[in-house]
């Protein structure tokens, strides 16, 4: 049995509805990439050194980074010559499994870390324009669905009309939003919202902040502040600090990640506006060069469209179009 | 930064070359390769590099070498011609109707900052060209964006257009421009939803909005942190609208911003402002030269030539020359030139400007101490003016007197002088090689 159709056959337990929403939301990635690949499968036939180039370069155009990408083809060359590859439809079923090797190669969980004795408080934080706020409302409602009490922190004092749009989120889900005036200290508001979190008794807590760009030190360090006072007033707190990510992003994403893990250690990284053409390949990068996992990824603009990163239904998701017509031949057999 | 392998890497090519008298064809092959990796790895869309790169190579392969030039510096200046010809041209300029109101359209996907730029840009227009703006409120599905440039017109005194969330944001436009009118706003700014260029219904909306008011600019705001993507985004927006030019957000962050490149490429139309803070006048006009040394990782040297062109007393430079050039150069002058760079900035702007810093080892993330100049400037103002003119005098017990009179230790005037006499010692090399036949490169940069 071939990779994929192990993928296949693993994912196949799972509810329809998620793989479809994987499917739905990265048809744009998969279109382009798997139509690519399939088309250079087609023109070349043999695996030479013309193959991997034009391989290389269309993981490039899907944002996979320069320095993930020559590792990849190193990998791919490699495997070719000791499996004796010499037809690059061969070589297809490989592609997808070192792609998936990187996206998994570590044991951690995709799962959001949860506090099995009391409150549970999440930090979320990145960039401007990423989606933060609307991610805190999704997950809000996601965790909601599941039975959990939720709580959100108006951290974002700082861009004009940020408070209202959380509110809009917290309404929408039904959850209450601690807030303080534009402008006040974030650090206050998130330590406002520990103590009604904890009086009330919460399950989760989620604190917004201002996007911010990592290389301003300022505002990195007031980052670093709100951390400090989440982890005094609440030991073992926060329990993750979710970076999100803009698919669109391309290789600044690896100084996001950098920077960002050095002022509040970031625990998961969420991957939001998947469903654009972005191809996302960021998340390989990501995998390979920094030790963060992708928690969740932001399939389309519903409010049901946040899902846990999964990186088999990534992976099928990516690639099923490369192999449809094998394997619909093959369940004939 | 992630980059720095690379920039490195495209030094060192560099440096190989670097004696010789012409550019051979594997010589501009390997240079080109580096190149391509640098341009891809600050996110100009490969299709771009490919196009960018052969027009490269044709121009570079078989070129004499300019006398006064080293072919490494004639294959990057030809990068950088290209680069910047690619990217620029055109002014900053607004498109005015003959007719007011001009209608300025801001579109983008999600997250790009338009709202942010709505507001920059109409402070940026109404300053330097005396309007009287009128922002309009067209975003109705985001939550709470109205409310975010109501906030944004009352900090800058500018009344917003809004019809709240309910009405569609073709009838607000057309609404909005009818108001203009009345009001006797003389432009008209729309800030619309951001939406992914891939969804119809809402590109269809942006059509008619564009049908009803009829502007004169289409701004695509993009984000300079965009990667492969920025292709297919500039290319769908300019399908659907015909945009007439790009800004570019958040580039006051490290990325190298090739996006920049990948927009103007497959639209054709001019980047015409960069964002560069939060703050409401962090708006300024496009430079394409300095895009392209961005996104080469050649730093910002016309930055810096133009800081320092503003602060340097040209006349004051041309004596210090002299003075270098007869090895007059004394502490006084030493402590003249303190001042100047330091008028320029915090020193680690500056050296971030400054071409293969990145290369020195320890200036990389040196935090340059502005509490050191202050240090060597106190050490300097306690000499005496015999000493400042002739450092040699200096003996232990003035040394004493020295550290005593500054607040240092001996061991700090002894660093100082001895750094004193090591940069006279590279003065007189550097002077005597021009006046050689043999000119070396003195500043030993990376990229010469």
């Amino acid at each position: 049995m071939n990779f994929f159709k192990k993928i296949k056959n693993k994912i196949t337990g799972q509810t329809e509805s998620v793989t479809e929403k994987f499917k739905g939301g990265l048809t744009k990635t998969r279109q382009s990439f798997a139509s690519k690949v399939n088309n250079l499968v087609k023109r070349y036939r043999k695996v030479d050194e013309e193959f991997f180039e034009e391989l290389e370069e269309v993981m490039i155009s899907s944002d996979v980074g320069v320095n993930t990408v020559l590792e990849l083809i190193d990998q791919l060359k490699d495997e070719a010559r000791t499996r004796n590859i010499k037809e690059t439809e061969e070589l297809k079923d490989v592609i997808v499994e070192v792609l998936s090797g990187m996206l998994t190669k570590k044991d951690e969980e995709n799962e959001l870390t949860f506090n099995p004795n009391g409150m549970t408080i999440f930090l979320v934080v990145g960039v401007n324009g990423v989606g933060k706020t609307t991610t805190i409302g999704k997950l809000a409602h996601k965790l909601k669905q599941e039975g959990k009490t939720v709580m959100l922190a108006a951290g974002d004092t700082f861009r004009a009309g940020a408070i209202d749009q959380l509110e809009v989120w917290g309404e929408r889900s039904g959850v209450n939003v601690i807030k303080h005036q534009e402008g006040s200290d974030p650090a206050a508001v998130v330590y406002d919202a520990l103590v009604a979190a904890k009086s009330r008794k919460v399950d989760v807590l989620i604190c917004d902040t201002a996007g911010r760009l990592q290389n301003k030190v300022n505002l990195m360090n007031e980052l670093e502040k709100v951390k400090r006072v989440i982890a005094r007033e609440y030991p073992g707190a926060p329990h993750e600090v979710l970076l999100v990510l803009d698919a669109t992003t391309g290789q600044n994403a690896l100084s996001q990640a950098k920077q960002f893990s050095q002022a509040t250690g970031v625990t998961g990284i969420v991957l939001t506006k998947l469903d654009g053409t972005a191809k996302g390949g960021i998340v390989l990068a990501i995998r390979h060069e920094l030790d963060i996992p992708v928690k969740l990824i932001g399939l389309g603009e519903g409010i049901n469209d946040l899902q846990t990163f999964d990186s088999d239904q990534f992976v099928y998701g990516l690639f099923s179009d490369l192999f449809s017509e094998e394997t619909e031949s093959d369940d004939h057999e | 930064m992630a980059f720095e392998g690379l920039s490195d890497r495209l030094q060192e090519t560099i440096k190989k070359i670097r004696g010789k008298g012409k550019v051979s064809e594997a010589d501009v092959k390997q240079m080109t390769r580096e190149v391509r990796l640098a341009l891809l790895e600050a996110d100009v869309n490969f299709k771009v590099v490919k196009d960018f790169i052969n027009r490269v190579k044709e121009r570079a392969i078989g070129q004499e070498v300019l006398k006064s030039l080293t072919p490494g510096q004639q294959v990057i200046k030809i990068v950088q011609d290209e680069l910047a010809g690619l990217m620029g041209g055109e002014q900053s300029k607004i498109q005015f109707s003959p007719k007011p109101p001009t209608v300025i359209m801001l579109v983008g996907l999600q997250g790009a900052g338009k709202t942010t730029t709505t507001g920059k840009l109409a402070n940026y227009i109404r300053k330097a060209n005396n309007k009287n703006p009128l922002l309009v409120a067209a975003d109705v599905y985001r939550p709470a964006a109205i409310k975010q440039l109501q906030t944004l017109g009352g900090q800058l005194s500018m009344p917003v257009f809004t019809m709240g969330d309910k009405e569609s944001p073709v009838t607000i436009a057309k609404e909005a421009i009818k108001k203009a009118k009345e009001d006797h706003h003389d432009i008209v700014f729309i800030d619309t939803a951001g939406r992914l260029h891939v969804d119809d219904t809402l590109m269809e909306e942006l059509e008619e909005i564009k049908a009803v008011t009829d502007p004169n600019e289409i701004f695509l705001v993009v984000d300079a942190m965009t990667g492969q993507d920025a292709v297919n985004v500039a290319e769908s927006f300019n399908e659907r609208l015909n945009i007439t030019g790009a800004i570019l957000t958040k580039l006051d962050g490290d990325t190298r911003g090739g996006a920049a490149l990948s927009v103007k490429a497959v639209t054709g139309t001019p980047i015409k402002f960069v964002g560069m803070g939060e703050k409401l006048d962090a708006l300024e006009p496009f430079h394409p030269e300095r895009m392209a040394s961005r996104i080469l990782g050649m730093g910002d040297v016309l930055s810096l030539i133009e800081k320092a062109q503003a602060n340097v007393d040209a006349e004051k430079a041309k004596e210090m020359e002299k003075k270098l050039r007869t090895m007059s150069f004394t502490f006084d002058d030493f402590l003249e030139q303190i001042g100047q760079v330091r008028n320029m900035g915090p020193l680690e702007d500056l050296l971030a400007m400054m071409p293969g810093a990145g290369k020195l080892k320890g200036l990389k993330d040196a935090k340059i101490d502005d509490k050191k100049i202050g240090q060597i400037e106190a050490i300097i103002r306690s000499m005496t003016p015999l000493e400042k003119s002739d450092p040699d005098i200096i003996s232990a017990s003035r040394k004493k007197r020295i550290a005593l009179g500054s607040g240092t230790t001996i061991q700090d005037v002894n660093r100082l002088l001895k750094q004193f006499k090591d940069m006279k010692k590279m003065m007189k090399q550097f002077m005597g090689n021009t006046k050689g036949k043999k000119r070396k490169n003195p500043f030993n940069l990376p990229f010469m």
